[in-house]
């Protein structure tokens, strides 16, 4: 997940659940089978806030089993550190790693294969959250936490501008330009050059598959046809003026959401986190609902955002920190803990109707139904596979995207830019590819 | 610290305290016992990293075995130096950053001996509160000062573009494409135009006051001492910031790397630091940034002693 948004989302979440945080953290004691080799201490840095309390009940019933938890850095800067811990030899035993940093730790050698340990796991989570671990039949992590993408409009707004709520991309569209028309101060949404994360869910929704994997050979599709339908599109409502092309988490962004200069954002499931941060103003305007779709009648979404939990390679006790993985992201008590604490949203279905998951986030106290209805749209998230340099990808696609925006060109062109920087920084590591 | 110890000791017993009739061949070995310590430093602190990045710049992390493989790292010699030299993005950066300074030098240094001048001048009043004010910004960091112009660029959060609307004028993208590097200079600028003031205005109040009573006996005015007498008295101290603030200028970084989530005009590559950066802790490449970092040391080594020569040659031609 984003480490802005935890952060935000956090203290809105803890403010709202704090009460059932004291009931329901301490009650789980895990199923714990003895350990083969008497007490040991495993090392774990993540960045969830208040993951130390969750982990406390954990040590609390496992004392063979202490975890010593702490947060060194967050997001890239972390996996940084872990790579530099790594090539030092002296790792984490656990580590937070988001999806798309994966096989960039997985190439480093930095984590290890743990389907054996998570085998009896398999219903705990759903088909597409066990592929964003899962790389040529073999996983290398336990989903923490998800994103799946919906979107967020302003209901008051657009009762006011006669504005249908879009169920198609065309309808989100034509919304745009009607709002133009209508008040050429406002913009339905903004496309964001700064937030690669955010675009390639959009990508993943219409079906891009911009890596792919068969166990020995890659394939990078960044630019295939779903991805460049997608930015097209955008880039045709850029072109015309009917959106925004301003990057988002800027103090100008903030300012436009709070006074209703955006009337819209497809965002992801921790989005009333993000609005209740920047947005104060606008509490019980915001509704959610699912993403627009590229052909109606469908049911589709991707993720933006979202973390696993994983082991490292050069761990001595891989064993016990697997246990503890899948009890951190499987127990009721302890995902109640990390939705209390930390604000995620967890990836495992038993996780998404915890106590603290019943009631409407605080900042949309008008859509009492807001965590059922994000679990039906979570259930139809596609899977992503993510590959070994996401970073190069998407570093580009800032550079290129903000390019395309300024010089007018187009987006499709900033995609092949994008794809073939990937390819030939694949190509110069020395990967197999194919296509 | 042990070091220190030992070796004074050891000059305590052999020099004077033990065999003072010896002195003569132990005070030849003194300076480099004395050297030992800094020496030490120099090696751990510079000569060593130095020596690792030199090494790093021509090694290469490569994976092997086919789909996720087995990285290993192995001497590629030239290599990077000719991924980066033939890297287009590369010279542009260098571009750019041949622009900033030539931009950035030239005014904060005029503003800076402007000001000295007029701190200096006789007439000049509150100079203790204008001194203090004006090397303020140099005490804020980078960063934060470029956080703080960030959020003052921005169109829809600046006040600027409120007043420029008040007064009827259109609003200014100061962040877009004509004006971006007017807006991470003014960054520079402000911050350094006080450091270098405070350092030349310290270098005039050295100049003895009889000078100046003889010029204005001969009825030189105020502007015509500035010009005639301080100028020329201040032209080594001059050369001396104009040398530092190239160094740093050029090594242009937490200015435009802090605007460029504000900014759709700064690339990642938008300077040339900003490249080693990215290559380095964003795409996770040590070797290639370590390579770019190599050519930046040696072309700003070059530049540096090459300017010092010609203006030493310059200023300081009448002490020869």
């Amino acid at each position: 997940m984003r480490p802005t948004v935890v952060a935000k989302s956090a203290a809105v979440v803890a403010a709202v659940a704090l009460l059932a945080a004291c009931s329901g953290g301490g009650s789980s004691s895990g199923s714990a089978t003895a350990a083969a080799t008497g007490p040991v201490t495993l090392t774990f840095w993540s960045w969830v806030p208040g993951i130390d309390k969750v982990v406390a009940t954990w040590n609390q019933a496992h004392p063979d089993i202490k975890v010593d938890v702490t947060k060194p850095a967050q997001g890239d800067e972390l996996i940084t550190k872990i790579l530099t811990a790594n090539k030092a030899g002296n790792p984490p035993d656990l580590m937070q790693a988001e999806y798309q940093a994966l096989p960039t730790l997985l190439t480093n050698g930095a984590v290890a294969d743990v389907t054996d340990y998570v085998s009896s796991q398999e219903s705990a989570f759903s088909e597409s959250s066990w592929n964003l671990v899962t790389f040529g039949d073999k996983r290398y992590g336990v989903p923490q936490d998800i994103g799946p993408m919906m979107l967020y409009y302003r209901e008051d707004l657009f009762k006011q501008y006669g504005l249908k709520i879009p169920t198609t991309w065309d309808e989100f569209a034509a919304d745009a330009r009607t709002l133009r028309q209508k008040d050429p101060k406002r913009y339905l949404t903004t496309f964001s050059s700064g937030d690669p994360g955010w675009f390639s869910g959009l990508a993943a929704q219409a079906g891009g598959q911009w890596w792919s994997y068969d166990g020995s050979t890659w394939k990078v599709g960044i630019d295939d046809e779903a991805t460049k339908k997608v930015a097209d599109y955008w880039g045709g409502l850029v072109g015309e003026g009917a959106i925004d092309n301003k990057p988002m988490y800027t103090p100008e962004w903030n300012k436009k959401m709070n006074d209703g200069t955006l009337l819209a954002w497809p965002s992801a499931v921790w989005g009333p986190g993000v609005l209740a941060g920047i947005a104060a103003d606008t509490k019980g305007k915001w509704a959610m609902t699912a993403l627009p779709q590229w052909s109606s009648g469908e049911q589709k979404t991707g993720f933006w955002g979202g973390s696993s939990t994983a082991i490292s390679a050069k761990s001595k006790h891989a064993a016990q920190a697997a246990q503890f993985a899948v009890w951190l992201n499987t127990d009721p008590g302890a995902l109640q803990g990390l939705v209390v604490n930390g604000g995620i949203y967890p990836a495992a279905p038993a996780g998404q109707s915890v106590p603290a998951l019943q009631s409407a986030p605080a900042i949309m106290p008008n859509q009492p139904d807001f965590y059922t209805r994000a679990k039906e749209i979570s259930g139809t998230a596609v899977g992503f596979t993510w590959g070994p340099n996401v970073n190069v990808a998407y570093n580009t696609y800032k550079d290129a995207f903000a390019k395309a925006i300024q010089s007018k060109s187009s987006f499709s062109g900033a995609l092949s830019t994008i794809q073939s920087a990937t390819v030939d920084d694949m190509k110069s590591a020395g990967f197999k590819l194919s296509g | 610290m042990a070091l220190t110890t030992s070796s004074t000791q050891t000059m305590t017993v052999n020099g004077w305290a033990g065999r003072p009739r010896r002195s003569r061949r132990s005070t030849a070995s003194a300076p480099y016992l004395f050297l030992v310590p800094a020496a030490l430093l120099f090696i751990a602190m510079f000569v060593v990293p130095v020596g690792y990045s030199l090494v790093l710049s021509m090694r290469a992390s490569t994976v092997s075995g086919g789909g996720i493989g087995v990285r290993t790292e192995r001497f590629v010699w030239l290599d990077n130096y000719r991924a980066v030299l033939s890297d287009p993005e590369f010279f542009h950066g260098l571009l750019r950053m041949v622009i900033y300074t030539l931009i950035v030098v030239p005014i904060m240094l005029g503003l800076a001996l402007l000001f000295a001048l007029l701190l200096d001048a006789p007439a000049a009043a509150a100079k203790r509160f204008s001194r203090i004010s004006i090397f303020l910004p140099y005490a804020v960091p980078g960063v934060i000062a470029s956080l703080l112009w960030g959020f003052l660029y921005l169109p829809d959060v600046s006040p600027f573009n409120d007043l420029l609307g008040w007064l009827g004028l259109p609003e200014v993208d100061v962040l877009g494409r004509r004006l971006a590097f007017g807006a991470v200079s003014n960054i520079a600028i402000w911050g350094g135009t006080g450091f270098n003031m405070v350092v030349l205005f310290t270098s005039l109040r050295a100049v003895p006051d009889e000078l100046y009573d003889a010029a204005r006996i001969d009825g030189c005015s105020e502007v015509q001492l500035a010009w005639r007498i301080k100028i020329p008295l201040l032209t080594p101290a001059l050369v001396m910031t104009a040398i530092f603030s190239m160094i740093t200028t050029l090594q242009v970084f937490s200015e435009p790397q802090t605007l460029r989530p504000l900014a759709k005009t700064i690339s990642s590559s938008w300077m040339p630091m900003m490249k080693v950066y990215r290559d380095g802790f964003i795409n996770g490449n040590p070797y290639v940034a370590s390579a770019g970092a190599v050519i930046l040391a040696l072309g700003t080594l070059v530049l540096s002693l090459g300017s010092l020569r010609l203006l030493q040659r310059r200023a300081f031609a009448e002490d020869r």
